[in-house]
């Protein structure tokens, strides 16, 4: 009830905190992307490639969320305070269930397709495009949705280095005590990390060849 | 008669640092021809080196030595890619794309050929009905849809669809069932005759090689130990020969 003054009272604060909460998640998943399928597909050419790749990125997932945005802060060019330093923290989140999925989605293509493929004259480029992108794409986006919840939760703290998002009740909240506030931003958080869930999942099952 | 097929001396020794089996030869100096119209059945035992004798040929894997020639020309002059496309392909597992229908699977070669839509749909009929499926029934179905039969029909589609001069089959019908394998079997022998294709044709099963075959070669541990008609072959001296026939009998 408290919960709807609140909202009614700061409607365009709020909406405003929404949208840029969605900005952050939507732009760090697509650069992550951006890097992490073409990685994914590198390692699924390059086997010996995959230890260390992954490695990396497992460490990366590893490390405290607020403990990357403090990193980050002090760097130049990808640090300092603001949107960005929050983007390159997402997308480093974001990475390890992308180049996984792609890999794993690749690698899992049955072999005896691919033989066909190859035995009756498919390039390299033709295989990948045409076979093992599209039989790998159900793998891939799951990965993509982990990522965008993993990232709608994460971007919660990148209120703390000044990038807003809905984060910015939560820390307000904790900081004065209100619980009315923490909720105001961790309500919207988790209903859009189940949206995106939902959402994901259902273009996902487009991609499910028997 | 020129001979389609050509392999001389044929050698693979298994990439490795001397370690377990690195170095080992798994075909050794295999030499043999196929002309056209003329099916060479290569028998052996699992490991004999009957696959990779095939894959040799269409260089899924590259022969450490010897030469093989497809219609007089040598396949190591020619892009890997070109080569397969002009050599039809069936393998046990069929290998059919499961995101694609009938229809896509078996124009795949033409298309990325480049040929025109209608051409395409046009052969893909043509082959629907040589290997007994009614494209109007079969052409939109996907292959999940298909029992094993089907599938391995809609994979000998395929490997036709850009009329090659050469096909390789590596036991194509060994995943079927006895009365379905029986039922391929005899329509292949059919479309043998019909089609006047080269082809080499691998199996562990001695009657399907005497069925299916004119020649048959004999693999054991890489060699090609006895090379002959179907009838030369059930009177080999050749103790492989002899295990086998005798396994069968």
């Amino acid at each position: 009830m408290e919960l709807l003054r609140f909202y009614s009272a700061n409607s365009r604060e709020a909406l405003g905190l929404l949208t840029q909460h969605l900005w952050l998640v939507l732009l760090s998943t697509v650069v992550a992307v951006a890097i992490g399928v073409p990685l994914g597909i590198l390692l699924a050419r390059r086997p010996r490639w995959r230890r260390p790749v992954l490695g990396f990125a497992n460490v990366c997932q590893t490390i405290p969320s607020l403990a990357l945005f403090g990193f980050l802060i002090p760097l130049p060019f990808i640090g300092g305070v603001g949107a960005r330093t929050a983007i390159v923290a997402l997308v480093v989140y974001a990475l390890l269930p992308i180049i996984r999925n792609t890999y794993a989605g690749i690698a899992g293509v049955d072999p005896a397709v691919r033989e066909a493929g190859r035995g009756m004259g498919m390039t390299d480029r033709e295989l990948l495009t045409m076979v093992e992108l599209p039989l790998a794409a159900g793998v891939i986006l799951s990965g993509i949705r982990v990522a965008t919840v993993i990232g709608v939760g994460v971007a919660t703290i990148a209120a703390a280095v000044g990038a807003g998002g809905l984060g910015v009740y939560i820390f307000r909240g904790v900081a004065v005590v209100n619980d009315t506030l923490i909720l105001a931003g961790a309500l919207p958080a988790a209903v859009l990390a189940l949206a995106a869930d939902g959402l994901l999942g259902l273009v996902e099952r487009r991609f499910v060849w028997r | 008669m020129t001979s389609v097929l050509e392999v001389r001396g044929a050698r693979y020794i298994l990439p490795g640092r001397g370690t377990g089996d690195g170095g080992r030869a798994l075909v050794d100096d295999v030499s043999f021809t196929v002309g056209a119209g003329e099916t060479l059945v290569l028998l052996g035992r699992s490991g004999s080196g009957k696959t990779t004798t095939l894959k040799l040929v269409n260089r899924l894997l590259e022969p450490s030595s010897g030469e093989i020639l497809v219609a007089g020309r040598a396949t190591g002059g020619i892009e890997a890619h070109r080569l397969r496309r002009g050599i039809g392909y069936v393998i046990q597992e069929v290998g059919l794309f499961p995101h694609f229908t009938v229809e896509q699977n078996i124009g795949l070669v033409p298309r990325l050929e480049g040929w025109a839509m209608d051409r395409i749909a046009q052969r893909v009929r043509e082959l629907l009905t040589l290997v007994g499926l009614d494209p109007d029934r079969f052409a939109t179905r996907r292959p999940h849809e298909l029992s094993g039969g089907q599938r391995q029909r809609v994979g000998v589609a395929r490997a036709l669809a850009a009329d090659p001069p050469l096909l390789l089959l590596d036991e194509p019908f060994g995943a079927l069932d006895p009365i379905t394998r029986a039922e391929l079997q005899r329509e292949f022998r059919g479309l043998e005759a019909r089609l006047g294709k080269a082809m080499v044709f691998v199996t562990h099963d001695v009657r399907e090689g005497l069925m299916l075959g004119a020649r048959i070669g004999m693999m054991q541990e890489g060699r090609l130990v006895f090379l002959g008609t179907a009838a030369e072959f059930r009177e080999s001296p050749h103790p492989e020969c002899r295990a086998f026939l005798e396994a069968a009998a």
